[in-house]
C-alpha cells in the first residue's frame, strides 16, 4: 500500500480544553470538555454550549439521542444537536464514576459503591456494590448492565428483583464491556490486563501482555473482534467462534505510540485507532491497509467516534486537538 | 515530564490537628490553587470546587508484591483531575487518622498513569505533642506515620511542658531522624514549609546525619520576623541553645541545656539505617538495593538515596516505600558539591550490619 493519507479531508479546530469524550448527535457531532463545555459542530458550523458551568464533564457517553455527561459537580447533563441542555440528575457534588446509556434514553450511573438505573420510562432502582462501581456497560438486548468493581463485575437487570449475578476475579477491574451477542463481559484490570467471562459456561478469559493499562474497548459490528488499546498497536482479540482462548489477537497499525482510543467502524471491518502521541490511524483489518487521519503532535488521543453510518470520524486531545475527518 | 502536579500527602492521628492544618491551607492567602482529597466531606468548612471526597479503597495488586498495595479511588480521582488541569497547581491528599501511608505513597509510584502525570511532593504528619509518646506505644498507624514523613508538624506544644516535649521528640527522632519537624500550637507552619517541598526533600539527605542534625538546617533567621508560634527542629537535640533566643516563646526552652545531652531513645521496633560512601559502582549498586527491597520490602517502610556513581556527571536519586521504587539519573553533580553517596531506610527490625554490608559493596575502589 501506499502511505496514502486522509489529511486532507480533516477539517481540525481547536476545542481549547481537554476533549473527555464525544459522541454523533445524528449529523452533530457533540465533543465534551473538561472545563465543563460542549462543542457542537454540524457540518463546520461550531458552537460552544456550557453543560458543567465552572466544574468538568469527565465521562460522556450518548444516549436518547444527545450527548450525556457526568461531572465533577456531581450532575449528569444532557446536550441536544439543537444546544438545549438539560439537568438529568443532580447528586450533590459527588463526582458521577461512571456512566451509561441506551438509544432509547434510558441510563444509568455510579457515584462510588452506589449505582442507580433509569429507564426510558423514568423509573429508577439502585443497587450497592461491594467497592466502587469504576465503569458500567448496557447490553444490547435487555434491560441489563454490567458493572466492573474490585474483584469482579457483577451483571444487575435493574428491573427484575434480586437480578443480580457476580463474576469473580480477583483484582481491580476499571473498565467493561459487553458482548454485541450478549454472550461476553470483559474488562481491563489496574494490572494492564483484561479479563474476561464466557456467560454461557462462565469460562475465565485472561488477556495480558499489554505494557498500558486499556482504557478503551471497541467491538466490530457483529462481535467477532474487540479492539483494545494500551499496546504499541491496537490489540484485536477474535471472538467469533467460542471466544479468544488460545488464539494470538491480531495487532494492527504498529507505531512507537501506545494506542489509548479504539472505535471501530459501525459497518466495516475498519478500526481508528488514536495513539498517546497524537496521531489517529484507520487500519483495515482484511489487508492491514493503514490511512493517516491526524498527524502526531505529541498530545493523546482522548476521543474517538464514527457516526451512525461511518461516514465520518471524529476525535480530539487531551490538548484540545479536535476535528472531523469526512470519508471521501 | 516536567511539569508533573505535586502532591502533598497530609497524615495525623486523629485529633492531631490535620483538619486545623488543611483549613489554613484553603484559607490562606498564598497564590496557589490546591484540589483537595478529602477522606470525610463536610470537615472542611470552605467553599471550594476542588474539594473530592474519597473512599480509602486500598487494593492489592495482583502483581505477586505481597505488599504492594494501592488506593484505587486515588487513582481514578487523579484521572479525573487530570482533565481539569489548569483549574488547580498543586493536589492535597487528606488520609484518615488510622491510614497506613503506605497504600497512597505507593500509588504514586506503581501506578503508571498516575506518576506520569503527578508527583508525590512530601508525606505531612501532624502529631499531637501530648498524646504522640502514647500513641507510639500503642497505635501502629501512629508509628507509621511518623516513620513515613518527610515533614512532620507536632502540634499543640502549649500542651506539654519542656520535659515532656522533649522527650516526644526525641521519639519521634528515635523512629525518623530524617523528617523536617515543625514544633507549632494550631498547626501555624508557615505552608511554604509545608506545601510544594520538592522531591521529598531528598537533597536533605546528603546533609543530614543523625548525630550532627543539630549543626543542620538553620533556616532560622526568618523567625524574629513574624510572631508565630511555630519552630523548626534543629535536631535532636533541640536545647542547643544557640537559635532560639530571638522568638518569643521561650518556655518551650528550658534551661539547663544539655549539649549533645538528647536523651536518646530507642524505638524497639522502628529503626532508620543512613550510610555515606564515595562512587558507587551501578552495575553493583542497582542489583543489590532490587534484591534488599524485593527480600526485605516489607519490613521498610521508607527507602531514600543520592548516589554518585562513578563516571557519570549527574546524580542519580531514588525513593522508595516498601517494595516499590523508582529512581534516574538528574542534575549534574555542581563543581562545588562534594561527589557522594548516601542511603537511607526507615523500617522494622531492620539489619543495618547487612544493609552497612551489602551496600559497602558496591562501593567503587578510590
Amino acid at each position: 500500500m501506499s502511505a496514502v493519507s486522509l489529511l486532507d479531508n480533516v477539517a481540525s479546530f481547536e476545542a481549547q480544553a481537554h476533549v473527555t469524550g464525544l459522541g454523533w448527535l445524528g449529523g452533530t457531532a457533540a465533543f465534551a470538555l473538561g472545563d465543563g463545555g460542549v462543542w457542537l459542530d454540524s457540518a463546520g458550523e461550531r458552537r460552544r454550549v456550557e453543560a458543567h458551568k465552572d466544574a468538568g464533564a469527565l465521562i460522556a457517553t450518548t444516549g436518547g439521542g444527545r450527548l450525556i455527561t457526568g461531572g465533577d459537580d456531581g450532575r449528569i447533563a444532557a446536550t441536544g444537536a439543537d444546544g438545549t441542555v438539560e439537568t438529568l440528575v443532580d447528586e450533590k457534588g459527588r463526582w458521577i464514576t461512571a456512566l451509561a446509556a441506551r438509544p432509547d434514553g434510558a441510563l444509568a450511573w455510579s457515584t462510588g459503591k452506589e449505582v442507580k438505573a433509569r429507564d426510558a420510562k423514568g423509573r429508577e432502582t439502585a443497587l450497592t456494590v461491594a467497592t466502587t462501581a469504576q465503569s458500567l456497560d448496557f447490553a444490547a438486548k435487555g434491560f441489563r448492565l454490567a458493572i466492573a468493581h474490585y474483584n469482579g463485575a457483577t451483571l444487575w437487570y435493574p428491573a427484575v428483583e434480586n437480578g443480580v449475578e457476580t463474576l469473580a476475579w480477583k483484582g481491580s477491574h476499571i473498565d467493561v464491556t459487553i458482548s454485541p451477542d450478549g454472550q461476553y463481559v470483559v474488562t481491563s484490570m489496574q494490572e494492564n490486563t483484561l479479563h474476561g467471562w464466557r456467560l454461557k459456561d462462565g469460562k475465565d478469559m485472561r488477556m495480558a501482555g499489554y505494557p498500558a493499562k486499556t482504557r478503551s474497548l471497541s467491538w466490530s459490528r457483529e462481535g467477532e473482534w474487540l479492539a483494545t488499546s494500551g499496546a504499541e498497536a491496537a490489540i484485536v482479540w477474535p471472538f467469533a467462534k467460542g471466544g479468544p482462548m488460545g488464539k494470538a489477537p491480531r495487532e494492527c497499525g504498529v507505531r512507537p505510540a501506545i494506542v489509548t482510543r479504539v472505535a471501530f467502524h459501525p459497518a466495516a471491518l475498519v478500526l481508528a485507532a488514536g495513539y498517546a502521541d497524537g496521531a489517529v490511524l484507520m487500519i483495515r483489518l482484511t489487508d492491514a491497509a493503514e490511512l493517516f487521519v491526524r498527524a502526531p503532535d505529541d498530545s493523546p488521543v482522548t476521543a474517538l467516534a464514527w457516526d451512525a453510518k461511518g461516514a465520518r470520524l471524529a476525535f480530539g486531545t487531551e490538548s484540545g486537538g479536535a476535528g472531523i475527518l469526512t470519508l471521501p | 515530564m516536567s511539569d508533573k502536579i505535586p502532591v502533598t500527602v497530609l497524615t495525623g492521628y486523629l485529633g492531631a490537628g490535620k483538619t486545623t492544618l488543611l483549613n489554613r491551607i484553603l484559607s490562606e492567602e498564598h497564590g496557589r490553587r490546591y484540589a483537595v482529597i478529602v477522606n470525610e466531606f463536610g470537615e472542611i468548612g470552605i467553599d471550594n470546587d476542588l474539594i473530592v471526597g474519597a473512599d480509602e479503597e486500598v487494593f492489592e495488586m495482583n502483581n505477586g508484591c505481597i505488599c504492594c498495595t494501592v488506593r484505587g479511588d486515588l487513582i481514578r480521582i487523579i484521572e479525573g483531575l487530570v482533565k481539569r488541569r489548569g483549574k488547580f497547581d498543586a493536589i492535597i491528599v487528606e488520609t484518615t487518622g488510622l491510614a497506613d501511608p503506605a497504600p497512597v505513597a505507593q500509588t504514586f509510584f506503581v501506578d503508571k498513569d498516575v506518576s506520569e502525570r503527578t508527583r508525590l511532593d512530601a508525606v505531612v504528619t501532624v502529631a499531637d505533642a501530648k498524646w504522640l509518646s502514647d500513641r507510639l506505644k500503642d497505635a501502629p498507624e501512629a508509628k507509621n506515620q511518623i516513620a513515613f514523613a518527610d515533614v512532620i508538624v507536632l502540634n499543640k506544644t502549649d500542651l506539654v511542658n519542656a520535659p515532656e516535649l522533649e522527650e516526644v521528640v526525641g521519639r519521634i527522632r528515635a523512629i525518623n531522624p530524617y523528617a523536617k519537624l515543625h514544633k507549632t500550637q494550631r498547626a501555624a507552619v508557615p505552608l511554604t514549609e509545608v506545601l510544594e517541598r520538592n522531591a521529598f526533600d531528598l537533597d536533605r539527605i546528603l546533609t543530614l546525619e543523625p548525630a550532627f542534625l543539630e549543626e543542620d538546617d538553620h533556616g532560622h533567621d526568618h523567625h524574629h520576623e513574624h510572631g508565630h508560634d511555630h519552630d523548626h527542629e534543629h535536631g535532636p537535640d533541640c536545647g542547643c541553645g544557640h537559635h532560639h533566643h530571638e522568638h518569643g516563646h521561650d518556655h518551650a526552652h528550658h534551661d539547663g541545656h544539655r549539649h549533645g545531652g538528647l536523651k536518646h531513645y530507642h524505638d524497639e521496633d522502628m529503626q532508620s539505617v543512613s550510610i555515606a560512601a564515595g562512587d558507587v559502582i551501578p552495575e553493583k549498586f542497582l542489583p543489590w538495593i532490587n534484591d534488599l527491597v524485593q527480600r526485605e520490602g516489607p519490613s521498610i517502610l521508607r527507602s531514600k538515596g543520592i548516589l554518585s556513581f562513578r563516571d557519570e556527571p549527574r546524580r542519580f536519586v531514588f525513593q522508595g516505600v516498601h517494595m516499590v521504587m523508582e529512581g534516574d539519573l538528574q542534575r549534574d553533580w555542581k563543581p562545588d558539591e562534594k561527589r557522594e553517596s548516601r542511603i537511607v531506610f526507615i523500617g522494622r527490625n531492620l539489619d543495618e550490619a547487612a544493609i552497612r554490608e551489602g551496600f559497602l559493596a558496591c562501593v567503587a575502589a578510590a
